[in-house]
């Protein structure tokens, strides 16, 4: 066999601990973009489309609130910016890739295929990293897509007076704990959070992205002090 | 939101993650991260996200209730509590919601 496909089956392997992760999020979305009305096939092709779960979630909440389009593609967009860091770091190893593999694998780009390869890189590193990854996000994305067949098969049985709508605010929650490492990201945390309880009743849920400013820069200001 | 104008919507998310997913990757040898982008950068995830659970816990029917009879509150903290000690998102709903609805019929 190729070592190019020796990495690309190494990396999809390594990547089978990560997908029991994946499997209840992508049930997560598909559910939740039915709990606000979305149809089995819309929910579906948001999954596959955008491959985006927590930014999926929040534009999701903004569908239930009845937001206007420009403050759920603000939202999503920044909740996504982390996507420049992972971008930047797998950059190198991509760089004498074509644009025709490329492409679509960058497309598929997640959390959790950036975390295993670059922990793979770190510890032992890969003859051709780009076909690592390549198994690694195929891996994942192939899990994600026939995950979220199945909860909108799922999320099409549960009555809606089971109140769903909280399981929104409970997964960010999660998340947002995974996201708290340090003092100034806690810091980040709390303003982000005051502030938007503090602009709830402004237009538009405009709220939410003045809230989120404002908690990048407290943390931002916290870090500097903080080495200062 | 149906129709069209749902698609067209999940068409812009796309396109934009796309466009940040690619960013560096397309810049590589031209452009480096700017420190302070990469620093703020950092401060995304919590803030957003602390943003989207503190209003939803909080609010009662539109209106701020920071007492013990807003369900949403406890259930919520009881929900911060696991997502705090196993940063799992499963395991939070599942706690969170069989909370809220116990509060709910009592």
């Amino acid at each position: 066999m190729k070592s190019t496909h020796q990495d690309f089956l190494t990396g999809a392997r390594d990547s089978l601990p990560i997908l029991l992760g994946v499997v209840p999020f992508a049930l997560i979305c598909s559910v939740a973009a039915i709990s606000v009305g979305l149809n089995p096939v819309e929910a579906v092709g948001m999954s596959l489309i955008v491959f985006a779960g927590a930014s999926q979630l929040a534009v999701l909440q903004l569908i239930g609130e009845g937001a206007i389009w420009i403050v759920m593609l603000l939202t999503a967009w920044v909740i996504n910016l982390r996507f420049i860091m992972y971008s930047a770091t797998l950059s190198p190893y991509l760089q004498d890739e074509p644009l025709k593999r490329k492409i679509p694998f960058i497309y598929i780009l997640s959390d959790q295929a950036f975390g295993v390869t670059m922990s793979k890189i770190a510890s032992q590193p890969p003859a051709n990293p780009a076909w690592y990854y390549y198994g690694v996000a195929g891996a994942i994305w192939l899990t994600w897509v026939f995950s979220a067949i199945f909860g909108a098969v799922l999320g099409n049985l549960i009555p809606a007076s089971w109140g769903l709508e909280f399981a929104f605010p409970l997964s960010f929650m999660a998340l947002m704990f995974a996201a708290l490492r340090d003092r100034p990201t806690v810091i980040a945390a709390l303003v982000g959070g005051i502030t938007a309880v503090l602009t709830k009743g402004f237009p538009y849920n405009i709220g939410l992205i003045i809230a989120a400013l404002f908690g990048i820069f407290a943390g931002v200001f916290a870090e500097r002090r903080a080495k200062a | 939101m149906s129709g069209f104008p749902l698609w067209m919507l999940f068409i812009a998310l796309a396109l934009g993650t796309f466009a940040l997913r690619y960013s560096f990757i397309y810049l590589f040898g031209k452009v480096d991260v700017p420190d302070w982008l990469a620093d703020a950068l950092k401060f995304v995830p919590a803030s957003v996200l602390a943003a989207l659970v503190f209003p939803a816990l909080v609010y009662s029917d539109g209106v701020l209730d920071i007492s013990l009879n807003n369900i949403r509150l406890l259930a919520g903290i009881g929900g911060a509590l696991v997502a705090w000690r196993t940063k799992n998102v499963m395991w939070t709903i599942l706690v969170g919601m069989i909370l809220f609805w116990v509060l709910q019929a009592m």
